[in-house]
């Protein structure tokens, strides 16, 4: 079955969350406004705006089974939206809730907790708000984690046993944190990562291999392994009790998000605009194929031919004048062609699980600069080396 | 009369042996075009690389969002700027960072001429930078033109024909600069014709 490809704006998608049913969809179009859009057939449609946000949206988290949104914005502030009825209509509408963060700096990421009952921010005043409800004042009350963070923390994700916080950061780093708040949390069991756990206890700090921003960081389903991705092109998968990391430096550009289907499997994504499938275990991880089947979406391509104008305008002839002229190795990317290979046309910014189990994921959903969602299956994999084979490098 | 008339020959073979001069640099890119492909081939792939950018908020100052390569708050988000150059006169510089990558360009300028027509020109387009979008208004020093692209341009526009633009602008300049100084050239040669035929007669 080939990925569902839904054009939900010609803008940015810049984060894209679903409710519990994958009938509703949470997305902002790279503004202050989040919008909820409803399923219809084949189509989503706009059914709600969330409007409260005074500067650009950074990220939109929705808690399944609480059924409660969470969106942090560059204005510093995140709310918790709550569908409540309307006391004059009795229609069910999303009300917000500030959270008292507490940074004065952008919110980047935040996320729900498994237990829905604690969310993370990410922030840019170099700490992480962890945010519990306070039910004497009917708000959400934070507590920071600090130390050591040294920038911009980029991403934070969630251990499965509610207390353990994983955070890639601007500083190079990947940690992984207690966030464990005694008035919300029984004592975690001991795991992998440690037996006593305060609050802000630094669990592990792992750099990437050659210096670049971790952007994405995500617990496996059993919480004992950790991935992250990071802008010198590599992703790293840290086994804690060695601890053993195996870094996977690829020749493409680099990924910003990534996600676990399997507890062998990670799917990761960014600037090179296709999903890459990465296996493996403790002995090893390697890239095993990607999730875009190039092969489909150039079909789409064929009736782009540019019309033979003159004697010299044909397609070779435009070839050897690029690679003369412009040192344009490869025909795929020649002058009047605005198409870019792979189904997503830009830089994918979010790619979450989609359907089944943690732990067996089956589809993954993707959101990009390009305005697209697309829903790929996870076990449709194309082989690397079948991409790589149609492309001359030089 | 022979005088006057080795008088008037003097400038001419002057201008004709510059016209020679003129000739060569036209008939030069073809054979300097295979030293072009690898340069711009390094070009354009560093700038591919380079242009993975994204929404970065500030971390200096509250509620802003700035290209860290002009503000430079934060020198973690800063990589290495690097140069790429193709001889002493021709090269690009590409500072990247976290939301924006600054690329500057030094034209090749052989004599006074070519010197004083790229300022002319540069000088053109910097007064105009809002009509080319990516263009700074200012070059960085050591170099004749600049651009600066944020994580907004890659955003709205399409990553690969940015580079294309970036990569057709250093192969036009060239052009335009020479064909710039032979028009100049045979425009004094005409002048100098019409002025010295006045003593001709």
């Amino acid at each position: 079955m080939p990925p569902s490809v839904f054009s939900l704006s010609q803008t940015p998608v810049t984060c894209h969350s679903f409710d519990a049913n994958r009938q509703q969809l949470a997305v902002s179009f790279n503004s202050n406004d989040a919008q909820i859009l409803t399923r219809k057939g084949n189509e989503w449609t706009a059914t709600e705006t969330l409007a409260e946000h005074d500067k650009t949206i950074t990220s939109i988290d929705w808690a399944p089974n609480s059924n409660r949104i969470v969106t942090s914005s560059q204005d510093r502030n995140a709310y918790v939206w709550q569908q409540t009825p309307d006391p004059e209509t009795g229609a069910l509408i999303w009300k917000p809730t500030l959270v008292l963060l507490r940074i004065n700096r952008a919110a980047t990421h935040v996320r729900w907790s498994p237990k829905e009952d604690k969310f993370a921010v990410a922030s840019g005043a170099r700490a992480i708000a962890v945010c519990s409800f306070d039910p004497e004042n009917n708000w959400w009350v934070s507590k920071h984690l600090k130390k050591p963070i040294r920038s911009t923390v980029l991403a934070v994700d969630w251990h499965p046993n509610n207390v353990l916080l994983a955070a890639g950061s601007a500083d190079m780093k990947a940690r992984v944190f207690s966030a464990y708040i005694k008035e919300v949390d029984e004592k975690p069991a001991p795991s992998v990562w440690g037996s006593r756990l305060p609050f802000n206890v630094l669990c592990g700090e792992y750099s990437s291999p050659a210096g670049g921003w971790v952007h994405a960081v995500s617990f496996s389903p059993s919480g004992d392994v950790l991935a992250f991705a990071s802008h010198d092109s590599s992703i790293s998968i840290v086994y804690p009790g060695g601890p053993v990391i195996h870094n996977i430096k690829m020749s493409s550009l680099p990924f910003v998000t990534l996600t676990w289907t399997a507890e062998d499997s990670v799917v990761a994504a960014g600037h090179d605009c296709q999903p890459t499938v990465f296996s493996g275990s403790d002995a090893g991880w390697q890239a095993v194929g990607t999730l875009d089947d190039s092969k489909s979406s150039s079909s789409a391509r064929s009736g782009f031919g540019s019309s033979p104008v003159g004697r010299l305008n044909s397609t070779a002839f435009n070839t050897f004048r690029d690679a003369d002229t412009r040192g344009q190795a490869s025909a795929g990317a020649s002058g009047g062609d605005t198409k870019v290979l792979t189904i997503h046309q830009n830089t994918i910014t979010s790619v979450r699980p989609y359907e089944g189990q943690p732990g067996q994921v089956t589809k993954v959903s993707t959101t990009g600069v390009d305005g697209n969602l697309v829903i790929w299956d996870v076990n449709e994999v194309a082989s690397l080396a079948a991409q790589f084979g149609g492309i001359h490098l030089k | 009369m022979s005088t006057t008339c080795s008088q008037r020959q003097t400038p001419t073979r002057h201008l004709g042996a510059k016209r020679a001069n003129t000739l060569k640099a036209e008939r030069r890119p073809s054979i300097m075009s295979n030293v072009l492909r690898p340069y711009l081939a390094a070009v354009r792939s560093t700038l591919t690389a380079a242009l993975t950018l994204e929404n970065f908020s500030s971390q200096v100052v509250e509620r802003h969002n700035k290209p860290e390569i002009e503000a430079g708050g934060s020198k973690e988000v800063l990589l290495n700027p690097l140069i790429i150059s193709r001889n002493e006169n021709e090269r690009v510089l590409i500072e990247p960072s976290v939301n924006s990558i600054r690329l500057s360009i030094k034209i090749k300028q052989a004599d006074e001429i070519e010197r004083i027509l790229c300022h002319k020109f540069t000088r053109f387009m910097m007064q105009r930078a809002e009509n080319f979008i990516v263009l700074r208004r200012k070059p960085v020093q050591g170099y004749d033109i600049s651009f600066l692209i944020t994580n907004t341009h890659s955003e709205t526009m399409l990553k690969h024909k940015i580079v294309d633009f970036i990569i057709q602008f250093m192969e036009e300049v060239d052009k335009e600069i020479s064909e710039m100084k032979l028009s100049l050239n045979a425009r004094a040669r005409t002048v100098a014709e019409s002025y010295l035929t006045a003593f001709n007669a």
